[in-house]
C-alpha cells in the first residue's frame, strides 16, 4: 500500500528531522508509529500526505511513485489524513466539510451517520461552523468523522485520542476497528502513545529521534515496550 | 419591466411574481409599480423623491419590499426613504439595490433610509448591492442609513454587496434608547479596481441599549476597503465591533475602529482581523481532495456566508 524508501528531510544547520526513514505499510495493515515526541512521527505523516516533501528519499502509494504528488493528487489516489490539530474555519459548517470529504452530495441523515458513529449528538453539531466556538474534543471528532467520510484506501490519523475524554474513548477504537474492517484490504496508520491503540494494531513502529528504533508486529514489540519500569520506555537500550 | 430590471430584481429581492404583502419598485428614479396592505402604507413623498412606510402598531410577520433598479448608464438616483415602524410591530423589510450599466456612462444610486422604530418594535432589514452589465461604465452605490431606536426595540441589518459594484460609500448612524438592541451584518466582497468604504456611528444612550456591528468581507485583486466604526457608550450598556477581512492578490483593507466610553458601566469591545487565507485552512480542503484553487474559492464562499 505505501511504500516509504530511504527518507530523509533537513533544515539547514539544524539535526535531520528524519534520517533515511525506510517503511512498509502492507495492504489491508493497521499500523501505529509510536515514540518520545519530537522524534518525527507527525513529520513522516506530512510527509506521506504530501504536505511536507522529504531532502531525499521515495515514496510509492500502490506500486505508484508519488514523491512529487501534490496533497490534491494524493488524496484523490486514495490516502486520508486528520489533522493533529485541526483547523477552524469561519462560515465553514460541519455538515459542509463532511460533504467535502465525502466527495458526494450528502442528506442530512447521511451526514449525521458519520457524526454519530465519532459519539456526536448529529442533530446539534450538523449546523455548528466549524469555529473556534467548538471544542477541542469535539473538533476532533469532526477531523476523525471527515477520515470516515472520505473511506479511502489509506487513513493516517495523528493522535487521534489527544482531547478526548476517556468515556469516548473505547468507542474511538471501535470506529477505527471498524473503518479497518469496512473497507477490504485498507489500512490505517496511527500515531499515538496509547497502549489501547497499540494492542489493536497488527504492526507497531518505533520512531525516535528521527529513525525507526523498531518495527514489527505487535506480539514483538508492545511487550519491549512496555516492559522496564526503571527507564524510558523508548530508550534505545531497552528495546534495541 | 425590460429583462434587465427583472434580472435585478430577482437578484437583489429573490422576486418572482408580485409577492405578498406590501411592495414599491422603483426603477430609473421611477415608480414601477406600488402595493399597500392594511397594516403597510406606502405613499410618495411631496417634498422630494422618495417614499414613507407606515407600519400600523402591533403588525406581526409582514414582509415589505422595496427593491430600486437603475438599468442603463447616464442615471443618478437619489431617494429618500422614511420607515415608521409603529410600537410592537414585527417585520421584515427587503431593500435590494441592482445597478446595470451597458454604457461607457455611470449608474449611480444613492439611497437614503431613515427608520424610527417605537417602542417594542422589531425590524428586519434585508439590503443586497449588486451591479452587473458589461459596459466601463461606473457602477455606484452610496447607501445612507438613519436608525432611531426607541426603548426595548430591536433593529436587525443585513447589507451584502458580492459584486460588480465599483464604487461603494456605505454611513450608517444609529441612536439607541433604554433596552434597545441593533445587530448590523455587513458582508462585502470586492475586486478588479473596486473600493468600498463603510462607516458605522452608533450612539449608545440608553441603559441596557447593545449594538453588535459585525463586518466580513473580501478584497481581492487590486480593490480597496476602508471599515470605520465609531461606537460610544453613554450609558450602562454594551458595544461589540468586529470585522473580518480576507485579502487576496493585491487587495487591501484598513480598519479604524473607535470606541468610547463616557460611562463607567458602558462595555465597548472591537475586534479587527485582516490577513490572508490560512495556510493550513487551503492544506486541509487539498487533503479532502480539492484544488488549491477550489480551496480558496470554498473558503471565501463559507467566509462569506
Amino acid at each position: 500500500m505505501l511504500e516509504l524508501k530511504n527518507i530523509s528531510l533537513n533544515v539547514e544547520n539544524s539535526k535531520d528531522i528524519l534520517n533515511d526513514v525506510s517503511l512498509t505499510v502492507g495492504d489491508g495493515k493497521f499500523v501505529v508509529i509510536t515514540g518520545p515526541n519530537g522524534g518525527g512521527k507527525s513529520t513522516l505523516a506530512k510527509v506521506a500526505a504530501g504536505i511536507l516533501s522529504p531532502t531525499s528519499g521515495q515514496i510509492y502509494f500502490n506500486g505508484q511513485n508519488i514523491t512529487q504528488s501534490s496533497i490534491t493528487d494524493r488524496a484523490r489516489l486514495g490516502i486520508s489524513y486528520a489533522f493533529q490539530q485541526p483547523v477552524r474555519f469561519k462560515g465553514i459548517k460541519v455538515r459542509d466539510l463532511i460533504t467535502l470529504a465525502a466527495g458526494r452530495e450528502l442528506t442530512t441523515a447521511g451526514v449525521c451517520e458519520y457524526l454519530s458513529e465519532v459519539g456526536l449528538c448529529a442533530r446539534d453539531y450538523v449546523d455548528r461552523e466549524v469555529n473556534a466556538s467548538l471544542s477541542g474534543g469535539e473538533i476532533k471528532r469532526i477531523e476523525i468523522a471527515m477520515v470516515m467520510a472520505r473511506g479511502t484506501q489509506l487513513s493516517i490519523f495523528d493522535e487521534p485520542e489527544a482531547g478526548i475524554d476517556l468515556w469516548s474513548f473505547q468507542n474511538l477504537i471501535e470506529v477505527f476497528r471498524k473503518l479497518h474492517n469496512g473497507i477490504q484490504g485498507s489500512s490505517i496508520i496511527i500515531i499515538s502513545h496509547q497502549e489501547r491503540i497499540m494492542e489493536i494494531a497488527d504492526e507497531i513502529v518505533v520512531l525516535s529521534d528521527g529513525k525507526v528504533l523498531t518495527q514489527g508486529p505487535r506480539e514483538e514489540v508492545l511487550p519491549k515496550l512496555l516492559g522496564g519500569t526503571d527507564t524510558c520506555r523508548f530508550c534505545p537500550k531497552e528495546v534495541g | 419591466m425590460d429583462h434587465i430590471a427583472k434580472k435585478l430584481l430577482e437578484l437583489v429581492a429573490d422576486w418572482r411574481g408580485d409577492p405578498q404583502g406590501a411592495f414599491n419598485i422603483r426603477e430609473n428614479s421611477g415608480c414601477a409599480g406600488r402595493q399597500s396592505t392594511e397594516n403597510v402604507r406606502i405613499e410618495s413623498k411631496t417634498d422630494k423623491p422618495g417614499i414613507d412606510i407606515i407600519v400600523k402598531k402591533n403588525t406581526k410577520n409582514e414582509k415589505i419590499y422595496i427593491p430600486a433598479l437603475v438599468t442603463h448608464s447616464d442615471v443618478t438616483d437619489l431617494v429618500y426613504n422614511d420607515f415608521y415602524i409603529g410600537e410592537n410591530a414585527d417585520v421584515t423589510i427587503i431593500a435590494g439595490c441592482g445597478v446595470h450599466s451597458d454604457g461607457c456612462g455611470t449608474a449611480e444610486h444613492d439611497g437614503i433610509h431613515r427608520f424610527f422604530l417605537e417602542k417594542g418594535a422589531r425590524v428586519l432589514y434585508v439590503e443586497k448591492h449588486i451591479g452587473i452589465g458589461e459596459g466601463d461604465g461606473q457602477r455606484i452605490i452610496n447607501p445612507q442609513t438613519y436608525i432611531e431606536a426607541d426603548e426595548n426595540s430591536y433593529m436587525e441589518m443585513e447589507t451584502t454587496q458580492i459584486k460588480g459594484v465599483d464604487s461603494t460609500k456605505r454611513f450608517s448612524k444609529a441612536v439607541l434608547q433604554d433596552g434597545a438592541k441593533l445587530v448590523i451584518k455587513e458582508k462585502i466582497m470586492t475586486h478588479g479596481n473596486q473600493y468600498a468604504e463603510t462607516s458605522f456611528e452608533v450612539d449608545l444612550n440608553g441603559k441596557d441599549s447593545s449594538a453588535h456591528l459585525i463586518s466580513r468581507s473580501v478584497a481581492k485583486d487590486s480593490s480597496k476597503q476602508l471599515f470605520l466604526s465609531k461606537v460610544n457608550g453613554n450609558a450602562k450598556c454594551a458595544g461589540h465591533s468586529e470585522c473580518d477581512a480576507i485579502i487576496m492578490g493585491d487587495g487591501s483593507v484598513s480598519a479604524i475602529p473607535e470606541i468610547s466610553a463616557n460611562c463607567v458601566d458602558a462595555a465597548l469591545i472591537h475586534e479587527a482581523a485582516i490577513g490572508k487565507i490560512a495556510g493550513e485552512q487551503l492544506i486541509k480542503l487539498m487533503t479532502l481532495g480539492l484544488t488549491e484553487k477550489e480551496a480558496e474559492n470554498r473558503i471565501v464562499e463559507g467566509f462569506l456566508e
